[in-house]
Formats: structure tokens, C-alpha cells, sequence
């Protein structure tokens, strides 16, 4: 028989062990998957972590790299200070959209102006925009009592019927011979967020990542206001006793992982994406909530579990395109990261016996 | 006891170690058909791993155990409660929202159908007059009808060994009273008894032996009878106990005042406050008793600023502070120490540095600008295990790891190493060791010598007797008018409180008990606790 006991305290190995065990685990149950479809497991592996790094043609998917880690930990940084506090923000890819519709929207409006103080307000305007969307759970939890679980995620369903509203109405192309989707921002030199090394991936987007990294960290770690998110998040009355309004700190924890969705996608319509399409939004919203539990909700963390999860989107459309995989199994693949994350942290708080029959 | 009986549970040689910890020590004494035992030991003694190793939920690494001739090794509590072993519980685990007979189904291991239980329940709650009506919601009972429960739950299984973990804790005086009139009576019919508490005067009126813990060890076994209070506690400690010394002072100008304070319940079984008022003096202790639930836990939550009440109601020195919230009435010097340590007064997972910042930063100097000051935070909560003698390994050490009254210790010395103006403290003895409750009562008193008022919420009708300058209860939500402590008897406290819940037959509502009170006096109890002040 298997028992469950309970540590006196958590256990410092296993909470650094988890990310690690839980990606091999994913490795192992990934090859399984991918055996099972036909495919040669170690080749789709080699594939989705190896490849894009160190593989030929390496040079082009490095840069994608960090395209894609930029707005995972752009969101994540986010989303883990309101997980620290146990306020539950699943709804970042709407925060996104209407983030990158915001951005959007200056710029078009201001087209063909050109001006450096452009760029800026857009950055304003994705921040307020993917605000303003996670202020609506915010009002309605704190007002009616309402989980922020399901308003912010259905939330994501409005933003997306905006998103294709936009891209075929107002945002549409005037010179776009009728194809739904926006002028193109890469176009237009004052809105478009470039990349500052060519070649790199690097864009602002990038930069605006690894600044929420340590503006977390110091937040978290550093910051009476830090301190107060983790005292509610693991014990609520003993924060309501240190001072701290519930009401106060779920409208800062959404606000912040509402705006900071938003700029991230800002600088994805500005830049990588270029315009506003039906499908522009590409799940970083949800992804995000993988990589802030596969980081264990700490910045630096996250910083590396963004990169481990983007090098499975590239590796994973590699290995799509090369061995025929389906998308499905990339997904799954991606799921079970989080599964076996969650699985193993069981061993953080307990400890496992095995216990025989006894006389 | 005559030698000739054979003893009904022998215990020789249990041992059990934790890691870093030996919690029992070869533990032997035995326990005779009928007898009531006490086991008495500080906190940490190693009471609970012995009880919890006869009860089935932990195995002894070595040593055996005998019920009536046979070995006995429980491995679960199921199998101990078949071999005729019933535990009640220092916290009840029983439903709200269900009434008494399904809470008892519930903790059955093969329930009867309803109709039938409810029959058996009022047949034992009649025959041990413990009144209880099997069909009230336990949302609404009293903290005394809800051990009745769990006492009842047990009775039902016709144990031949009935283990009570701290049971009076949460009575007033007169359900003590009740109380004991059923263990004797269990007794006299051969059902031996357990009976593990601090509170040694009790245990004085009750137990036929006591087996006295210290360090996990057997320091000695004797008729509590035979002993007065100090010498058992002084066995248990194991030093000379020293009785708070009051600072004398007179009491000073007022200094927080409460006007109709009224506060809505905030949960569905909670109780509300009715027009509270009250004046605390400088340099005073205000003790305010009464069972918990009965508003103590809403009281210091507003007058700490967590749930505020209206405008008005409550004054600091000519300042309407009702409005104000935690830190506000921080800054003004008003302090609190819940009841509940771990979750409320401390955040379990949080080391003690952090928890020392939790309500410290608004006197101390523990954050420059925002920024935590780690080493400033560190030092405040190294002062306070210092000051307050708080065994641990460390101030890095997460609250949860250090025992209750350890942590209370600490809770508390944050509070009173912060200089505060007001002090409001609800249960702070609550489950710590004597010589502990000495220390933290007198850190109260010295408070008081320096100027501040002091406000006690506590069930421990002595414990107020000893440190409180004037005494009003907190029952349904009320508070009684002040009365000077001196000269008030523990029968006169007992009225005040409300009266017993349930000395009248439970056909009559809750409410008509609480005003007209009991006729009948405790006697035994009162007067021996009076004894030994």
C-alpha cells in the first residue's frame, strides 16, 4: 500500500527537482506517444529540443526562440504574482487580444503620421487595454462575489468574437483588396517593434520580458507589497490581520497580469505578427499558465520554462513538418508538461511510504 | 484500586521517535476497569503520540500493549474502537450544516438506519444526562453540546476505554460540571477513563491516578488527590513555578472605548455583536470570558480593524477609530494576537522572520521604502525568540514547525515587544504549558505597568481570575457590565457567562437557558479552584 505523509516542511530538493523530473517524465510519455503514432520517438525528440538549437539551419530557429519566449514570460511574470496570491487569472490570452487591439488601434488611427512618441503610446495603450479587460473580473469578484476563474476565461471568447469583428470590420485593410486583417505594422516605421539585432529575435517585446523578470523578482522578493501577495495567497485571514484588503489586492493582481498580457500582445501585433488577423492570437495566454507553474511561480523560473516551452512550439512545428506529426500530439505533449508538473509537486508537501501489510 | 484487578490496558515500554525528536520514551503504566486516569505533561510532553499509539493512528517502534490479558495493537483507530477504545477529540470534526444524529452516523463505522439512532442517541443522552436533541443542526449547538456529540458517538460503541483529550477547554463551569457527573458515572460502571488536561484543579476533583509525562518519559505516577496544584505542576515542569507578579499601578485615565458596537455575523453559523460597550483604563487588564463562539473571535477581529464597524462605535482617546483599518490602528498603537495561531496570527508556510514582519512593519522599522528590510526583520524576530523564550532551531524556521504554544509565544512577543498602547489578545494561553502561561501572562501584566490596557479574551476563567483587574463576560454576542475581579466568585462568573447550556431538558429552545441560568450551583470544581489561589 502507497502512504502519503505529510512533510514538516516543504521540501527544498523536490521543489527544485519537480521542473526537471516532470520534463524527462514528458520526454518518456511523449516518446511513448509519438511510438504509438507511428513515429520514431528518439528522431521527434531529438527534434523538438534538440534541433532548433543546435541543428542545421539552427541559426534561423534561434531567433524564434526567443519570439516566442518573450510574450510566454512577458504574461507568465504576471500571472504568477496573482497565483502567488491565489487569485486565479486564466483569462491572459483575452487580456492579450484586446491588449493587441488597443496597440493596434493607435497606430492605425495615427497612420501614416510619423513620430517617435508613437511607439510609446502604444505601449500605453496595449498596457491600459489588456487593464481595462481584467478590471472587468476584478469589479465583479470584488462586487459580486464572483470567481475570476470562469468570468476571466469566458472573457476570452468575447475578446476572440472582437478580435475577428476587428480584423473583417473597423481594422480591416482599406487597401487590402478585401482580405480581412489590418494594414500591416511592420510597414509603418513608427509603430513597428523591430528587432534591435537583426536576426536575434530580439525585439522590445523581448527586452519589456526580461525587465517583468526582475521587476517580479524584486516585487516578490523584495517588496512589502510582495510579501503581502504571498501572506494571502497562503494564508488569507492571516493577511486580512496584516492590513491587507482582499478587494485592493485582486484588482492589483488582475490589473497587473491584465496590462502586462496586453503589452505583450502590443508588441506582438507591432512586431513578429504585424497585423491584426482573426487567428492572431496563438494560445500565449494560455501557455503562459504552464510556463509560470513549470517556473514555480518565481521570475527567474519562469525565464526558463518560457524558453523550454517555446523551443517545443518551434520543435514542435519542426517535428510537424518534418515527420508528419499531428498538431494534436504537439499539444498533448505540451499538456503533459503541466500534468506531470503538478503530479510530481505532490512529493514537495508529502513524502511517500511504502507501507506492507503489518502483523 | 486493589491489586487483585487485573488492569484493563497495560502499557510497557512504548516508544516512538520523529525524526530528531524522541516523543515517548518506554511509557509503562497500566489502567485499571473504572478508573479515571489522568495524563498530565506540558506541551510537547508526549501525551498526544501516546494516546494517538492506544487509539490506533500511530504504531509504537517498540514496547507492547495489553487490553484486558490480550496483546493489542490497533492499526487503525476502526480496529480500536472494536476492541472497545472510543477517543473524543480536543477539535470536534463535525459538520455544521448537519443535525446531531447524521454527525454521529457519519462518525460511525456502521450506522444504524436514522430513525433507530436518533432513538439510541436521546436513550444515552438521557441515561448520562448529557442533554441533546438528535435533530438540532450542530451549527447551533454550544461548543459544550458539541463535545456532547462526539462524547455520545463514543458512548454509543460501549467502549471499555474512553480517551478525552482536554475536554473542558471549551466549557463554561457549570457544563464542566455536567460533564464530570457523566465520567463518574462511567466510571462507577466500569468504564475506565483517560483524561488528559492542563488544568490540574480538575483533575484533582476527577482522577483516581494521574501518570505524569515529561520529555517523552514517565517522571512519576500518584494520587492527584494526595497533591496540590503547584506540586503537580511543578512535577510536570519539572522547576519551581513563579506566580505572575502584578506591577502595582492604579488604573489611569480611559483609554479605548467601545460605543453599541454592533457587527453583523460573517459566517451563516456565526454569532453577531449586540451592543457592545465597554472602557479600557490605562494600565489595566479588562478580562473578558466566555466559551469561544460566542463572539470572542468577531470582538478582537474589530477592535484589531480587520472587520470595522460602524461609525461612532469605537474611540481612541477622543479620536473616532472606527473607520480604521489593521495598520491605521497599528500606527496608533492598538495591537491584537488572535486566537487561531496558526493561519490567522502567523502564516503557517512563512519562516518566523517573515511572520515578525507580518504586523511589524507599521512600529518597527522594517521596510525602507517599500523594500523589506531583511536584516532588521530578522533581528526583530530573534529579539522576540530571545525575550520570549521560543524554542527553535532558528528565526528561518516556518511557523507550522514549532509547537503551539512555542509559536503563541513568539505571536505574542511580536505584539508586546512593539511597545503597544492596546493589547487585545484572545486565548493566549490557549493550549500552551504552564510554565509558559506564566511568562505570557506575566508579559501581559508588565504591559500594564508600562501604561498600556490590556484586554483578555479567554475561556480560562482562572487565568483571568489571576491576571484581570475588572471582568465582564461575552455571551450570544453581549457583553455584560464590568465587575471589579476582586471579590468575584467562580459560581458568580459562571452566572454571568449566560448559565450552562443544556441543564434544561433539550425540548427548550437554546435561548431560555441563557437568561434565568442554572439553579443549581456548582459545587467541587468552584471551591477547589478557589483553593489553590
Amino acid at each position: 500500500m502507497i502512504h502519503l505523509e505529510r512533510r514538516r516542511a516543504a521540501s527544498r530538493f523536490w521543489t527544485l527537482a519537480v521542473p526537471v523530473v516532470a520534463v524527462l517524465a514528458t520526454m518518456l510519455a511523449g516518446a511513448g506517444l509519438f511510438a504509438a503514432l507511428g513515429k520514431p520517438p528518439a528522431e521527434a525528440l531529438r527534434m523538438i529540443f534538440w534541433d532548433p538549437l543546435l541543428g542545421p539551419n539552427a541559426e534561423y530557429f534561434r531567433g524564434q526562440l526567443l519570439v516566442k519566449a518573450g510574450p510566454l514570460i512577458l504574461i507568465a511574470c504576471g500571472l504568477a504574482v496573482g497565483f502567488r496570491a491565489g487569485i486565479w487569472n486564466i483569462g491572459a490570452e483575452g487580456q492579450y487580444i484586446v491588449g493587441a487591439l488597443s496597440g493596434a488601434a493607435v497606430a492605425l488611427a495615427l497612420w501614416p503620421a510619423e513620430s517617435p512618441l508613437i511607439f510609446p503610446t502604444m505601449v500605453l495603450a496595449g498596457a491600459l487595454g489588456g487593464w481595462a479587460w481584467a478590471m472587468i473580473p476584478a469589479f465583479l469578484k470584488t462586487r459580486f462575489g464572483t470567481s475570476e476563474i470562469l468570468v476571466s476565461l469566458m472573457l476570452v471568447y468575447v475578446a476572440q468574437n472582437l478580435l475577428a469583428y476587428m480584423a473583417f470590420g473597423p481594422m480591416k485593410n482599406p487597401q487590402g483588396f478585401g482580405f480581412p486583417g489590418s494594414r500591416n505594422l511592420q510597414q509603418y516605421p513608427s509603430a513597428h517593434n523591430a528587432e534591435l539585432i537583426a536576426g536575434s529575435g530580439l525585439h522590445w517585446g523581448v527586452v519589456a520580458a526580461l525587465l517583468a523578470v526582475i521587476g517580479t523578482h524584486l516585487l516578490m522578493s523584495r517588496h512589502l507589497l510582495g510579501f503581502r501577495i504571498r501572506v494571502a495567497g497562503e494564508a488569507p485571514r492571516a493577511a486580512r490581520f496584516a492590513g491587507v484588503s482582499p478587494a485592493r489586492l485582486i484588482r492589483f493582481c488582475l490589473g497587473l497580469s491584465g496590462a502586462l498580457a496586453g503589452v505583450a500582445g502590443m508588441f506582438e501585433v507591432a512586431g513578429p505578427s504585424g497585423q491584426i488577423t482573426d487567428s492572431f492570437n496563438a494560445n500565449y495566454g494560455f501557455t503562459a499558465i504552464i510556463v509560470a507553474f513549470l517556473g514555480r511561480l518565481n521570475p527567474w523560473g519562469i525565464l526558463a520554462a518560457g524558453l523550454l516551452m517555446a523551443l517545443t512550439y518551434i520543435g514542435g512545428d519542426l517535428a510537424q513538418l518534418m515527420l508528419g506529426l499531428p498538431a494534436a500530439a504537439i499539444q498533448a505533449f505540451q499538456g503533459m508538461l503541466l500534468f506531470f508538473l503538478l503530479a510530481f509537486d505532490l512529493l514537495t508537501q508529502y513524502r511517500i511510504r511504502w507501507k506492507g501489510a503489518r502483523t | 484500586m486493589s491489586r487483585a484487578v487485573p488492569p484493563l490496558l497495560r502499557l510497557s515500554g512504548l516508544s516512538k521517535s520523529y525524526p530528531g525528536v524522541r516523543a515517548n520514551d518506554d511509557i509503562s503504566f497500566d489502567i485499571a476497569p473504572g478508573e479515571v486516569h489522568a495524563l498530565l505533561g506540558e506541551n510537547g510532553a508526549g501525551k498526544s503520540t501516546l494516546v494517538k499509539m492506544i487509539y490506533g493512528l500511530v504504531a509504537p517502534d517498540a514496547g507492547r500493549m495489553e487490553l484486558s490479558g490480550a496483546p493489542f495493537a490497533p492499526p487503525e483507530p476502526r480496529a480500536a474502537r472494536a476492541a472497545g477504545v472510543g477517543m473524543v477529540f480536543q477539535h470536534f470534526s463535525l459538520f455544521e450544516a448537519l443535525n446531531v444524529a447524521e454527525n454521529v452516523a457519519l462518525g460511525m463505522d456502521d450506522a444504524p438506519p436514522m430513525r433507530q439512532l436518533a432513538r439510541a442517541i436521546r436513550e444515552v443522552s438521557e441515561t448520562y444526562g448529557l442533554p441533546l436533541d438528535p435533530n438540532r443542526t450542530v451549527g447551533d449547538l454550544s461548543a459544550g453540546e458539541r463535545q456532547r456529540v462526539e462524547i455520545i458517538r463514543c458512548l454509543l460503541a460501549g467502549p471499555r476505554l474512553l480517551i478525552m483529550d482536554e475536554p473542558t477547554s471549551v466549557l463554561t463551569p457549570q457544563e464542566v460540571n455536567i460533564l464530570f457527573k457523566t465520567l463518574r458515572q462511567l466510571s462507577a460502571e466500569g468504564t475506565a477513563i483517560l483524561y488528559i488536561s492542563h488544568k490540574l484543579e480538575e483533575i484533582r476533583s476527577l482522577c483516581d491516578t494521574a501518570t505524569i509525562l515529561r520529555g517523552g518519559k514517565v517522571v512519576g505516577t500518584t494520587d492527584p488527590r494526595a497533591r496540590t496544584a503547584r506540586e503537580l505542576a511543578e512535577m510536570m515542569v519539572g522547576a519551581e513555578l513563579r506566580s505572575p507578579a502584578r506591577p502595582a499601578t492604579a488604573p489611569g485615565p480611559a483609554l479605548l472605548e467601545a460605543r453599541a458596537l454592533s457587527l453583523a455575523p460573517g459566517t451563516a453559523f456565526g454569532p453577531a455583536l449586540k451592543g457592545v460597550g465597554f472602557t479600557l483604563h490605562e494600565g489595566e487588564v479588562l478580562g473578558i470570558g466566555g466559551v469561544a463562539g460566542n463572539g470572542q473571535e468577531e470582538l478582537l477581529a474589530t477592535l484589531s480593524g480587520e472587520r470595522p464597524s460602524g461609525p461612532g462605535t469605537l474611540w481612541l482617546g477622543g479620536q473616532d477609530i472606527s473607520g480604521l483599518g489593521p495598520n491605521e490602528r497599528r500606527a496608533l498603537g492598538i495591537l491584537g494576537a488572535p486566537e487561531e495561531r496558526l493561519g490567522h496570527a502567523a502564516a503557517p508556510d512563512l519562516s518566523l522572520t517573515e511572520n515578525a514582519l507580518l504586523t511589524g512593519t507599521v512600529r518597527r522599522p522594517l521596510v525602507r521604502r517599500g523594500f523589506i528590510d531583511r536584516r532588521a526583520a530578522r533581528a526583530f524576530a530573534e529579539e522576540v525568540i530571545r525575550d520570549f523564550d521560543v524554542r527553535t532551531p532558528g528565526p528561518e524556521v516556518a511557523a507550522r514547525a514549532l509547537s503551539g504554544g512555542n509559536l503563541q509565544k513568539f505571536v505574542i512577543g511580536r505584539e508586546v515587544l512593539q511597545a503597544p498602547r492596546v493589547l487585545v489578545v484572545n486565548q493566549p494561553t490557549w493550549g500552551v504549558d504552564a510554565a509558559a502561561a506564566a511568562a505570557i501572562r506575566q508579559a501581559l501584566l508588565d504591559l500594564t505597568g508600562q501604561g498600556a490596557g490590556v484586554i483578555v479574551i479567554s475561556q480560562d476563567l482562572e487565568e483571568l481570575m489571576e491576571i484581570a483587574d475588572r471582568f465582564c463576560a461575552l455571551n450570544d454576542g453581549r457583553l455584560s457590565a464590568p465587575r471589579p475581579m476582586a471579590g468575584l466568585t467562580l459560581d458568580e462568573i459562571g452566572l454571568m457567562l449566560g448559565g450552562a447550556h443544556g441543564m434544561h431538558p433539550p425540548d427548550a429552545g437554546p435561548d431560555t437557558g441563557r437568561d434565568t441560568g442554572p439553579d443549581a450551583g456548582p459545587h467541587g470544581l468552584g471551591a477547589a479552584s478557589r483553593g489553590a489561589r
